[in-house]
């Protein structure tokens, strides 16, 4: 679908590594360079006509994240540089405020490391505990299983809405529901589902949740924080300056700025986040049911070929999103790799930043294939073409 | 080197790799390899007595042209003294890098004369050098 929007299309190159980042269209470009030649000031300074331009724009976008995921208020959107920003800012800024030794945050070992390792950091500085809920058969996340490891100490539910490696989606809603009930907070990585399925911070009623704009068809450098706005309310600004400041006289006399840019210190990614406007109304013109959608048939038409192959090892033959991970048996995910790329497939291999994962799956490293809209049925067939001869496969792997 | 042999070089040092093996050994001096901006991994063990190297091995995971370059050179260090083992390195890396280099002594190493033209697989034929030559540098404290 839409592939005429993407001049990267026609490079002759098949993308398939959407989990890493997504392509950008037309017009989030065109608005990037609209930005640096009609009114490349700086925002929310400057009495001037373009500056003021750049602000309205800057503030637009704001207008439109809190739309798409349906926050209730304006100042619950803080613009950050990505989704690992977003975390640490979360964990950093807010929890390290008010864990205390013992106090226990709950995640799962397919987390991205951008949800693992700062709360690592809370084990050293804070002498919290972080413990993972186990997963079951399929590796999915439970509602019985996490009840099965929720103690009167859990403080914090911290988990990915889609993952990375495995593309399962959580039950974040029913996970939030029991949740507040007794009292913990949820923190969501919705870097893999937000450009995928729809996000309604309000019906899911998360405390948290993060993500970058580049896996959305947004510009890199640019993610948000989502915060319900009492909690905001108390997040330490990590990073201090210009932009977030009221005024100080001397240490004792520094008064901050309200929400939001009280957390967005120094000149933000003015350009990147007026794109990144551009890129939600595409988004939203497409529509993220027919997305999730049209990926989920190309999912299904991709793991029942890939099935039939004696030679690959799918490692999530069950998932809920566009996320195809597999290994060709006795051969380096790495390796694979390049051969696709000697054909201008571009896929990712690796542990994909989930390191802990292996201690679930007892696979190390493989090959991603991450779908998104615009890849079709065609792409698919010859990157299957080109797995079903392992022979093949040894001989131009190097 | 015909393309055929090449190929046939690296992959049966590959699939079959020479040493690769963890080793529990105390006299053993060990380092860690990896490349940062892939997922190769490898640990190398390295057994120096005599003025000799007289036994490498290797254990992890790598790719093709990692693991294939790590068996072919621990093959062509071992037996080697400091200062030989150091020759043939700095005329593998001279090859790998399009410097001049003594192709005498390369022996299956040579299966690598052509990375060059792939730049990203270069730092793959790369990795156990690296490993190696911090195990060197250690035997001279």
């Amino acid at each position: 679908m839409h592939r005429e929007d993407f001049p990267l299309l026609n490079e002759d190159i098949i993308y398939f590594d959407n989990g890493a980042t997504t392509l950008k269209p037309k017009c989030v470009i065109a608005k990037t360079v609209e930005y640096y030649e009609k009114y490349g000031a700086n925002a929310h300074r400057g009495d001037y006509d373009i500056s003021y331009k750049a602000s309205e724009e800057y503030e637009n976008t704001r207008e439109l994240v809190k739309k798409f995921i349906n926050a209730r208020h304006l100042e619950e959107i803080i613009f950050t540089a990505g989704a690992t920003e977003s975390l640490n800012l979360v964990v950093l800024g807010f929890f390290k405020k008010f864990l205390e030794a013992d106090d226990e945050v709950l995640i799962t070992k397919a987390e991205h490391a951008s949800n693992v390792l700062p709360w690592f950091n809370l084990v050293k500085t804070n002498g919290i505990k972080v413990n993972y809920i186990p997963l079951d058969d399929n590796h999915y996340v439970t509602l019985d299983n996490l009840k099965k490891v929720i103690t009167p100490h859990t403080k914090v539910i911290s988990l990915a809405y889609i993952t990375n490696v495995l593309g399962d989606m959580r039950p974040i809603k029913e996970i939030v529901e029991f949740a507040h009930q007794n009292n913990i907070f949820v923190v969501v990585d919705a870097a893999q589902s937000i450009g995928h399925i729809k996000t309604d911070v309000q019906a899911l009623d998360v405390d948290f949740l993060a993500f970058s704009a580049h896996k959305m068809c947004g510009p890199t450098g640019v993610g948000v924080l989502y915060g319900k706005k009492e909690l905001l309310e108390e997040l330490e600004p990590l990073i201090l300056g210009g932009g977030m400041n009221e005024s100080f006289d001397n240490e004792n006399e520094v008064y901050y700025k309200e929400l939001p840019a009280r957390l967005e210190a120094g000149t933000p990614n003015v350009a990147g986040v007026i794109a990144f406007g551009e890129a939600i109304k595409y988004l939203e013109d497409i529509g993220l049911e027919n997305i999730e959608n049209y990926e989920k048939q190309l999912r299904k038409y991709l793991v029942d070929k890939l099935i039939d192959i004696p030679h690959i090892d799918l490692i999530n033959i069950e998932s809920d999103s566009g996320i195809v991970s597999f290994n060709v048996s006795d051969i380096f995910s790495q390796d694979v790799a390049y051969y696709l790329n000697k054909y201008n497939i571009c896929v990712r291999a690796g542990s994909h930043c989930a390191k802990i994962l292996k201690k679930e799956t007892n696979v190390k490293n493989s090959v991603r294939v991450s779908l998104y809209f615009y890849n079709t049925f065609e792409e698919i067939d010859e990157l299957v073409d080109l797995l079903t001869d392992k022979d093949k496969i040894l001989k131009e792997m190097l | 080197m015909d393309e055929d042999l090449r190929r046939e070089i690296l992959l049966d040092n590959y699939q079959n790799p020479k040493n690769k093996e963890t080793v529990n050994d105390e006299r053993y001096l060990k380092v860690n390899s990896n490349n940062e901006s892939c997922i190769d991994n490898i640990d190398i063990f390295c057994l120096y007595e005599d003025g000799i190297i007289k036994d490498i091995k290797f254990d992890g995971e790598a790719c093709a042209i990692s693991t294939s370059s790590t068996s072919i050179m621990i093959k062509n260090l071992i037996g080697k003294t400091k200062e030989e083992a150091e020759y043939y390195i700095q005329n593998f890396e001279n090859m790998v890098n399009e410097e001049e280099y003594n192709e005498d002594i390369l022996n299956e190493g040579l299966a690598y004369s052509e990375i060059y033209k792939q730049s990203n697989r270069k730092h793959c034929a790369l990795l156990p050098y690296i490993g190696i030559k911090k195990i060197l540098e250690k035997l001279e404290k």
